[in-house]
Parts: C-alpha cells; structure tokens; sequence
C-alpha cells in the first residue's frame, strides 16, 4: 500500500454522559476508499465530523497528510463532503453550485467555466448545466453535489450516506460510478454508510463500527470471510450461530456432535457460539444420518424459501431443537429430492466454521 | 424635515451628526414647550419671526398638565430652553423647584401688576388670562328639556345629571383651576361639597380642558365645563353653543412666559420672552383671549362673553401652588374611579 | 510526530476547535445584536423594576410604592377591570374566531379569500379607531345608538367590542393554523363509525383544535389586557391597567407609580405568555404527524350558513371603517353632515400635523429595514453560529422575552434608562432612532420566530458545504441564505413597516416635538376632542398600511418569480 494520508489516533468524542466514539485509532491511506459501516447510532458519522471538523473530537489526534488537523476548523481543512441530503444550494443552478467553491479564489471567470463543464462531464451532466437542482431527479442531484465537492480537487473526499435516499436501482448504478470515479481521480475517500452491500462493493477497506468502537478493519473479503468478532459476523451477510462448548484442541461439541474445527485461543470447557454461513452449509438426503461421521449432524427440513438464483432451506437440528439456514442450489434439489420434511445430514465444513467465545 | 437631520437620524451616526449640524445652521433653534392651543402656534411662531427670523421655534405642546409634569420631570435634565404658553400655576411650581431662570424683559412695567411674577426680577410673566366657562349645547338641552344654567350650584340639579363633562384636574390646567377656584370661592368644605354633588350629575371626566366643550359642540353631551376661548373657537365653527360664564365668579389662570434655568440659548431665550411681552405680542394674544397682559390694549373678542373680567375672582396662584399636590391627591381619591360600583 | 499532542489521556479537557476567521466574525455579529438586545430590552426593563422601588427622589423604599399602590381603590379596581375586559373579549373572541375558521377551512362557501382579507384587515389600524368608530355609531349622536337600549358605550361594552375587532385576526390565523392540520382520516374514521356531526365535532374538531384555541385565548387575553388605545378612546371613566398607567406617567409624571402598575401588568402578560410557549410546543407536536390534508365537502344549509355569518363578521369590520372614513370627511358631525376635507387640516390641531404622518412612514421605514436585518441576521447567528453556547442560550431568552412585555412598559421602561442623564446613550432620547430601536424591540419575538422557522427550514449542511468549498460564511449567507428566505424576510419587513405604522404604545412615551407620530396623533387629537380629525387620520394610516401590504404581496410575487423559480419547478 501507499503512505498513510490519515492518521487518526485515540479520538474520543462524548455528548455530555454519552460516548459516541471511544478511543478510536485508524490508518487510511492514499488513494484508498473506506467505508465506515455499521448501524445507526454506532459513531461512524460522528466520526466522520470529526474528520470534517464539524465536531470537534473531545479527546484524540487526527493528521492529515503529515500535517496535524486535530483542531483546524473546516475551512482550514482539505476535504470536499457530500450529504444524504445532497444540500444543493437551491437558489443557484446546477453549473453555479459547482461553480461555488471556484468563484473568489481569484480564478479567471472562462477558467470557471471550462472547469466545471469538465466536472458536469465528469458526471455525466453536461446537458443539465442550466437547470436548478429542483428539476433535477435523487441521482442528478447527488451527481451535482459530488461534482460541487471535487470542484477544488480536494485531497480528501468524505461521503455521508451518499445515497440513502435515492431508490434500488439508483442506488446500484451510482454506486458503480461513484466508485470508478473515485478510482480515476485516486481521491482519497471516506463513506459513512448503513448499507452492508454498498460498503462490500464499494470499499478497498472497511471500518465496521459498533458502539462507538472498531469491530473490525480489513478488506471486503477478509470482513465477509473472517468476521472478527460475533457482532461483525452478524451485521455483515447472514450467518447461522449455534451453541457449542469447546471438547479439545481441534475439536468443539455441538450436542452430540463432534466437530473438527480451528480452536486456537480458546480453552477446552469453554462455552461458544460457532457461526456458519448458509452458503457453506452442505444438506444431503439421509434415512438417518449416523452421529459417527465428523462435522455432521441430522436434521429435518421444516421449510424452504425460493430466493431465484437458488433455495434458503431451514433445517431444523435433531440433537439441539436449533435451527439453521442452508442454500441450495438448483441442482441440489433435483440431486437429492429435497422437499420440506425430508431428513437430511448437515454438514458444517471445518474451514468454514468461525467459533467466537460467550461473553460472559 | 424640519432640521435637516432627517436622513441621517437612525443610528449612532446621529451622534456625530448632533455635533455638526449646529455649525452648519445660522439660526439659532429653541425648544419651547407651550400648552397654547394648537392651532395657534403657528401664528405665534410666525409672528415673532416677522421680527426675530433668526430664531426658530420647536414646540413642544400638550395639555397644561402634561406640560408641567413632563418640564418636572425633567428637572434634572432639562429638554425646554423657553417655556411660554403655560399656566401660571405650573410655573410657580417650577420657581418653587428652582427650574426657572429670572429675567426682566423689556417691556416689564407695561404689563398689568397681576400678569407677572412678584420676585424680581421676576421668573414669569404673564400673557393672558384663561377662564373657565361653561359650554351649553342649545340643540341638546331643548332636547333633554335642560335649563339654561346660569351658576355652578345650577350644575349640581339632578335634572343635568349624565349630562356633563369636565376635565380631570389631574391632566387638565383647565380642570386644575376649576377646582381650585371652587375651593377657593366656596372654602375647602364648601367646595368638595359643591364638587360632590357635581359628581353625581357629572357624566365622565376627559383628560383634556378642551376636550369637554368639543364634545359639548359634538352634542355628545350638552354641557361641558371648559374654558371660554374654546367655547367662542366652536361657536365660531358653527356649533349650537352658548359660552356661560357663571354668576358666583369663575376660575383663571394666566397663559405665562418662562425661560428655564440652564439653557445654552439663553440670549434667544431673552429675546423670545421680551418680544412675549410686547405690545404686538400682546395684540396676537387679544385675538383669542379677551383678558391680555397689556389690559389697555384689549379689544372685545367674537363669541366671548362680555362681562369675564369682572366675573374672574381674585385668584391666589401661590396657594393654589402651594396646595396643589394635596388637592390632586385629594380629587383623585373622591372622584377618579367612576368604576366603582355607586351604591 | 504533531498528532502526539492531542494524545492526551482520557482526563484531558476537552479539546475546543480552533476558532475560523468566521467563528470569530459570527461571534462578533452575535455579541454586538446580543448587546443590543441587553441594553435596548434587559437593561431599561431592570431599571423600571428597581424604579418602582424608589421614591420620586430616587431613594430606595423597598416595596412602598406597591403597598401605595394596592391602598388606592381607584388602582385596584383597575386589576379587576382589565381582568374583566380580558375574560369577555377571549371569551368573545375566541368563539367568533373559531366560527370564522370553520366556515373558511370546513366549509364550501364562496368567496373564503375575500372573507379572510377582510378578517385581518384590523391588523391594519391602530387599536384607537374601532372606538372612534364606536363613538359614531353609538355615542349620544351616534348613528344607530338606539341599538344599544339606552345602554352607555363609554366603558365596557366599547372596549370589549372594540377589543373584538381589534383581536379578531390574531386570533382567527392561530385557530385556521390549528384547523387546518387537521388529519381527514381522523374524520373518515369517525363517519365509518357512523358518529353524526354533532358527536364528530366534539370527539374530533374540538380536541384536535384545543391547543390552538388556548394559544388563541391567551393571545388575545394578552393583547386585550395590555391594549391601551381602546380603552383611552371609549373607556369614558372605566380604568383599566393599561389607562393607568398612560394616566400615571403622562397625566401625573409619576413615574415610579407607573412603573408598580406596568410590574402588575407584567404578570398577566407574563402568564400567558409562558402557557402560550408550552401549548405552542405541543401545537407543533402535532403538526408533525403525518396528516392527510381534509377536504371538505359540500353541504347546502351548512355553507350558506357559514357564508351568512361572514358577512356578517364582514359588514362589522368593514363598517368600522366606512364609519371612520364617513366621520373623517363630514365637516361638523352631527349638525353638518356635509363632506370636505377640513377634517385633515392636520396642522391645526394637536398630535404634531402632517408631520407626523410622515414622521410614521419614516419610522416605519426604518423599523421595516433595520428591523428585518436585526432581527434576521440574529436569528441566522443564533441558528448556525458555532459556539458561545450560554450567549446564544440568552439570546434566545432575550428574543422570546418582548412578547411578555406590553408596549407601555416597554416605553416606560425606555424612559427610564434613556433618558437618565448619566446613561451615555442619552443622547437618544427624544429622537427618532430610539423610536425605531423601541418599535423593533417590541415586535422582536414574532419577527424572531418567522426567521427562526424560515431558517430551520433550510438544509442544516448547507454552512458544512461553504465551509468545505472554503466560502466565507457572509457570501453563503448573501447568496444562498437571504435569497431562499426571501419571502420570510418581505414577510418580517411588512410585519414591522404595519406595526410601526399602527403602534401607539410604546412610542406614546418617546415621541419628542420632531418625532411625532400619526398614531400618536391619533390619540391626541381625540384627547383633545378632535375625534374627527382622529378619524381621518387614523384612516390615513390604514390606507397606507394596507397600500404598502398590497405593495408587499405585488412585489413578493414578482421577487417569487424571478428567485424563487427553483420552488415553482418543485411544484410542477
């Protein structure tokens, strides 16, 4: 990776008895798009503030490109910052809100305008220079708001839930540009969103947030694949947890069953909740499926969900009444017959097997 | 507008514009506070500047109690330069506070030994006489069956009750030497019993001295107990009205000049005051007033009753300044809630 | 490394950002319109309260003058008084209102815009001319006296009608406020239950209103308590609170009484003032609910009977002022009634002549201009400004605060600190700045509350963008700011230019020989008994208000369609 760009150490912010963020110390680098994901109420907004200098940080550090910003207040930051709300300036059409952060810095008034024709272009606006934003639709509006914050070629550009209010499809497709617009500029850009799929396919890393701490920092993959914490395995995709007690090194109990798994950093006796993603749960058809054979247990299919692209089966488990989500795909079905009722063995593959220890 | 200040008079900025306003105007400009009737200032202000057009008046006028109570209010920081036009009443209040500055005007020894102050120099002198009357819509008494009154007891018949309107003595001078002169003609008893049963048939009491015989003009009430210039101005403008001068005598007091202690102006302040006394000035007065300072002057006035100067009684200013708080208080407490529920 | 500063323990004060070139310009904005407000309201207001503890040589008496005060029946009898006249006009009010609103949101009837100009044309007039017009139509020689059964209309009877029509609109625009956010599901709701009108009225209409019905009635209870021009007029010998202390100052200079009876009017004043806070809380809690917007439906009887009673309420309005403009124009009522203009040979009587008309437009002017940026500039400060959190907290405060304090005491209160001879700014006195700075004082809250309201409105990252876009924060309040609240500041200025126009109260004490005003003039010519040049010249200040509103809703249309085009491209 490049050279750190932003260097965020020990920040705490309180509101009165309130601890929005605590003691919170991240790395963002140059070029590199980071997502601050998590759910409501969790700080990755106030965080994000901070970054901005719209609030303060009660406690802690933050340098930006080597110089500390800690205490600067927005206008002596360098960031360009695009809300939910898009806050076009109503008043001004779409080629003067772009235009804004141009004009009394002294440039020449046909070097305005050649720059922001190119940022229009840049988003694919060019047509809709004379508008106002209220003719403009959600998408076009944000695009307008997103080409206001590159007007300076800020080094930093900070999203606040970009595109909360705009509908699915929208949303997909602005995602998509965004992303290839950062990539092309190599901004260095932070987003703040609630939206776990638009943080997995936007972000070269993620900052999964809960509380006001970091659960996790890593890339789409290692936060989807390794979830470091239970709470991060919950939030990010869907995960089956189950209850199961630690019998030895390498191996885990869940009822009956003996499961070989990872156990490092955890002690034989202890109480877990062992996670698996329906997609890694493997179903076969079984008269009776025999408790012998490792990492499978029997169960009964209690209903299936037609999901498209393939079936979300809930399996009830026979040893613990718990019950677990499977995909299947097409072909399963047809292989084995599936149908609610049927008895099936569930097997859990070891290397896909996350065990997380009860809090106590 | 009328300084030339106008535009720039909103703001701090005044300030500065105080301090340079003064040079740039020749004429020197006097505050004087007046209770004279407001349609005559004008010609009073126009008459003096046919002889003294370097000195411009800014009056300041309201009713005589008024007047008096915002010139004491004032006292320690005095907004008038000259005070001319009010009753001679206030202004020995004034003396007795120490607000007026002693001056001999020219012309001094013609006036009439009653139209100045005693002191001398003196700190007042006088204009003209201001008495009381009674104004009788004729309309509005056939029409009630009312007599023609012809005496203040004549008021206090039950038949006129509801039907007059006098001053409140607490704002009006008008009012103020009403009662002082009952109290005076019919002894401290003698006169709140009079006032007494006036009250009965009194319908309200108005704030301003005019006020009750403007009404009477309007017919809103047939009588209205007010003072005798007022009553000849609306006879003259065409109401049914009889201006009545009481057969016991009735109250005056005189329209006097003043110059206030502490004025910067006080060289145009003299000026005024001499020219107030003048025989010209005395003449203007004569057009409204049928008693004037310069008595040998006087010339009958339209519409005013012919014998007042021999019904005006031997008024005592100096107890009715003297008194005058007591006999406020005292009014104030005996008439002035007609709110009360009268059992 | 520079970061390793700030890495203080968790123990540490908390950081505070560093101040911008705008922080401080804001907070300097802030401090100087904070300033004005201590010392064109906190200050004299406390030097009427530590007056009214002080004898007429200025020596402290403690509470003397209050037992002075409640040991004078007359004094008293005047509480009693104003509380009747409070309680009767509310009460009458209130129900007149309340009808109007309903026929003009709840009915069909034709002509509603028509009915609703009318109703708030009292806005428009100083509260003396509804008694002037009384005077004509039910004094000795009034019109149609015999309405009245030999019933005397000096007192009571005329200053609650007279406080009706004076009233009325602030009353009326509260409860069609409160009628109109009303939620039609509601009423759906109650028709599928089958409930009839009667019972749909009570169990529906009437609760969901009842917080605008409470605001209207401590409104109007306020307004009627504190008025003074009514009662001055028609009152005859009845005195009220607000007479009194007209009668103590004016007619006695007695000051330091003056002060103990505005203390006394201070607390109805007061009272409603905070009920109306909290009711106005929940009045907007419920505007936030998401309410299908009801329309009525039609209804023969019921629509003529509501168009019958408009017209009614109509003719009464409208009849106040065609009797005034009619007793402006005969030349000697009532044994002349032929018409002229001798009535507004202004010059000849008390109240300062012409001069005083345009000593009103200019006042107002200049409360209209410098008042809307006062008052709109401070609620922008307050709104967006960074830090300073307790001056901003008491800024607030003092913004709230002239909607509790009656005019008179405000003018009072003005005499007071003005005019002390060891006050610095006493060179005020007795110009027409301080006529202006009173006037904005006093219509500070409503004004305050337009901007406050117009500015929550706005997009609150606007100031977060500018200052990414690294704008000063006075170009984005220039070019985003005052153009999309445009209509709210046309609307604050037109609120101050009417006011000033009308006011008496205040400025009854702070006028000077060069500072005569037309409302004043309008109280001293009928003082004097001049009441028909009174008439005509308080005509002229209601044609001149209504001229400059028909100005105002000209121009606001025209601005609209030049700056407001972005909302005409919402609603298409």
């Amino acid at each position: 990776m490049s050279e750190v760009f932003l260097k965020i150490e020990n920040l705490t912010k309180n509101f009165g008895q309130f601890t929005a963020l605590r003691d919170i110390s991240l790395e963002v680098f140059q070029g590199e798009f980071v997502c601050f994901l998590g759910p409501s109420g969790c700080g990755k907004t106030t965080l994000l503030r901070a970054i901005a200098g719209l609030d303060i940080q009660t406690q802690g550090s933050i340098a930006q490109a080597g110089a500390d910003i800690s205490v600067l207040p927005p206008a002596e930051r360098d960031f360009g910052i695009v809300f939910q709300s898009y806050a076009l300036f109503p008043n001004l059409s779409v080629e003067k809100n772009v235009a804004y952060g141009l004009e009394s810095r002294r440039a020449q008034r046909d070097e305005i305008s050649q720059r922001v024709a190119e940022l229009l272009a840049l988003v694919d606006l060019a047509d809709q220079a004379k508008k106002y934003p209220a003719q403009l639709s959600g998408g076009q509006q944000q695009r307008v708001a997103l080409a206001r914050a590159l007007a300076t070629s800020p080094g930093l550009l900070l999203l606040d839930e970009p595109l909360s209010a705009l509908d699915a499809k929208v949303r997909a497709h602005l995602r998509m540009e965004i992303k290839d617009l950062q990539r092309r500029l190599a901004v260095t850009t932070i987003m703040v969103t609630h939206d776990q799929e638009e943080a997995l396919t936007m972000a070269d890393r993620i900052v999964v947030m809960n509380h006001g701490v970091i659960e996790q920092i890593g890339t789409p993959q290692e936060i989807y694949a390794s979830p470091a914490s239970q709470f991060v395995a919950d939030f990010i995709g869907t995960m089956n947890f189950l209850s199961a007690r630690i019998a030895s090194s390498g191996k885990c109990l869940l009822e009956a069953t003996e499961i070989a798994v990872d156990t490092s950093g955890l002690e034989a006796g202890q109480q877990v909740q062992l996670a698996v993603r329906p997609e890694d749960i493997h179903l076969e058809a079984k008269e009776s499926a025999s408790a012998e054979e490792q990492n499978q247990t029997p169960g009964t299919i209690e209903s299936m969900e037609y999901l498209g692209a393939f079936v979300r089966a809930t399996v009830k488990l026979h040893q613990s009444g718990a019950r677990v989500q499977a995909d299947l795909s097409a072909g399963d079905i047809d292989q084995w017959a599936m149908a609610p009722q049927a008895a099936v063995a569930v097997t859990l593959p070891a290397d896909k097997i996350r065990l997380y220890p009860l809090d106590a | 507008m009328k300084n030339g200040l106008s535009g720039v008079r909103v703001g701090l900025a005044a300030a500065l514009a105080f301090g340079l306003s003064h040079a740039t105007f020749a004429a020197t400009e006097l505050t004087v506070y007046t209770a004279v009737e407001a349609e005559d200032l004008k010609k009073y202000a126009a008459r003096f500047n046919e002889d003294h057009p370097d000195i411009k008046i800014n009056w300041v006028r309201d009713s005589t109690g008024i007047v008096t109570a915002k010139l004491l209010a004032e006292k320690e920081n005095p907004r008038a330069d000259v005070i001319w036009g009010l009753a001679a009443t206030s202004l020995l209040l004034m003396k007795g506070e120490g607000m007026l500055h002693a001056y001999a005007p020219n012309g001094l020894d013609g006036l009439d030994s009653k139209f100045r102050d005693k002191s001398n120099p003196p700190t007042w002198t006088g204009m003209d006489a201001w008495v009381a009357a009674v104004c009788v819509n004729t309309v509005e008494s056939d029409k009630h069956n009312l007599p023609m009154p012809s005496s203040w007891k004549d008021l206090t018949k039950p038949v006129y009750k509801g039907h007059i309107a006098m001053p409140n003595p607490n704002s009006s001078g008008t009012g103020f030497l009403d009662v002082s002169s009952w109290l005076q003609m019919f002894g401290e008893d003698g006169g709140w019993a009079f006032m007494d049963q006036l009250h009965q048939n009194i319908d309200h009491y108005t704030h301003s001295g005019s006020k009750p015989c403007k009404q009477a003009a309007r017919g809103e009430v047939a009588i209205g107990v007010s003072f005798a210039f007022r009553g000849a101005k609306s006879k003259a403008a065409g109401a049914p009205l009889e201006v009545i001068i009481p057969s016991e005598g009735i109250g005056w007091d005189m329209e006097a000049t003043a110059i206030v202690k502490g004025t910067k102006k006080l060289d145009a302040a003299k000026t005024l005051v001499d020219w107030s006394v003048s025989e010209k000035a005395n003449k203007m007065y004569n057009e409204g007033y049928a008693v004037i300072g310069i008595q040998r002057l006087a010339k009958p006035v339209e519409h005013f009753p012919e014998n007042i100067p021999q019904a005006m009684i031997d008024n005592d200013f100096e107890w009715a300044a003297e008194n005058r708080k007591r006999i406020l208080a005292e009014w104030q407490k005996r008439y002035d809630s007609k709110s009360e529920p009268k059992s | 490394m520079a970061g390793m500063r700030h890495r203080s323990g968790t123990h540490g004060s908390p950081l505070r950002r560093k101040s911008s070139t705008d922080d401080r310009a804001m907070r300097l904005f802030i401090l100087v319109i904070a300033i004005y407000l201590v010392i064109a309201l906190a200050f004299p207001l406390y030097v009427m309260f530590s007056k009214s503890l002080e004898n007429s040589q200025g020596a402290f008496v403690g509470f003397q003058n209050y037992l002075e005060y409640f040991n004078t029946p007359a004094l008293v009898y005047s509480i009693q008084n104003s509380l009747f006249i409070g309680v009767v006009t509310t009460t009458i009010t209130v129900t007149i209102a309340f009808i109007l609103a309903y026929a003009l949101t709840r009915s069909r009837m034709p002509g509603k815009p028509v009915f609703k100009t009318i109703a708030m044309i009292p806005i428009l007039v100083p509260s003396l001319l509804p008694g002037i017009a009384l005077i004509y139509l039910f004094g000795r020689q009034g019109l149609i006296n015999e309405l009245l059964f030999g019933y005397e209309i000096y007192g009571p009877i005329g200053i609650v009608i007279a406080e009706v029509f004076f009233t009325l609109p602030h009353a009326l625009i509260i409860i069609i406020t409160a009628l109109s956010i009303a939620d039609a599901r509601l009423y759906e709701a109650a028709t599928a239950l089958r409930a009839n009108r009667a019972r749909i009225f009570f169990t529906v209409t009437l609760p969901g209103v009842r917080y605008g019905l409470i605001s209207a009635a401590f409104v109007v209870f306020t307004l009627s308590v504190t008025d003074f021009g009514a009662p001055k007029v028609i009152g005859g010998d009845f005195n009220v609170l607000a007479t009194d202390i007209y009668k103590q100052v004016i007619g006695q200079q007695n000051f330091e009484m003056g002060a103990v009876v505005s203390m006394v009017l201070l607390l109805p004043a007061g009272l409603a003032f905070v009920v109306d806070r909290i009711v106005q809380k929940k009045q907007v809690a419920l505007l936030s609910a998401r309410a299908v917007p009801l329309e009525p439906l039609p209804n023969k009887r019921f629509d003529n009977l509501m168009l019958t009673y408009s017209i009614i309420i109509s003719i009464f309005i409208l009849g106040i002022l065609g009797v005034c403009q009619f007793a402006a124009l005969v030349k000697f009522f009532p044994y002349n009634l032929s018409l002229g203009f001798s009535n507004y040979q202004f010059d000849l009587m008390d109240g300062g002549g012409w001069d005083s008309y345009f000593n009103s437009i200019e006042m107002a002017s200049y409360t209209a201009v410098f008042g809307t940026i006062v008052v709109f500039a401070g609620a922008y400060l307050v709104e967006k400004g960074q830090g300073l959190g307790p001056i901003r907290g008491a800024f607030q405060f003092l913004a709230m605060l002239p909607m509790a304090i009656p005019g008179l005491v405000l003018g009072l209160a003005y005499i007071f600190f003005f005019n002390a001879p060891s006050n610095p700014l006493n060179f005020l006195y007795h110009t027409m700045a301080i006529l202006v700075i009173s006037t904005i004082i006093h219509f500070y809250t409503v004004s305050h509350l337009t901007a406050t309201t117009a500015l929550k409105q706005m997009d609150s990252q606007f100031e977060s963008v500018a200052a990414s876009l690294k704008q000063p924060f006075y170009r984005t309040f220039l070019r985003v700011t005052v153009p999309v609240c445009t209509p709210a500041i046309l609307d604050i200025s037109i609120y101050l230019f009417v006011n000033a126009m009308t006011t008496v109260s205040a400025v009854v004490f702070l006028y000077s020989p060069h500072t005569t005003l037309a409302s004043v003039a309008v109280l001293n010519m009928d003082d004097a008994g001049d009441i028909a040049p009174a008439a005509a010249m308080g005509m002229m200040i209601f044609y001149t208000a209504a001229g400059v509103k028909i100005l105002h809703y000209l121009l606001s249309r025209g601005i609209e369609a030049r700056t407001q085009a972005w909302r005409v491209a919402v609603a298409k």
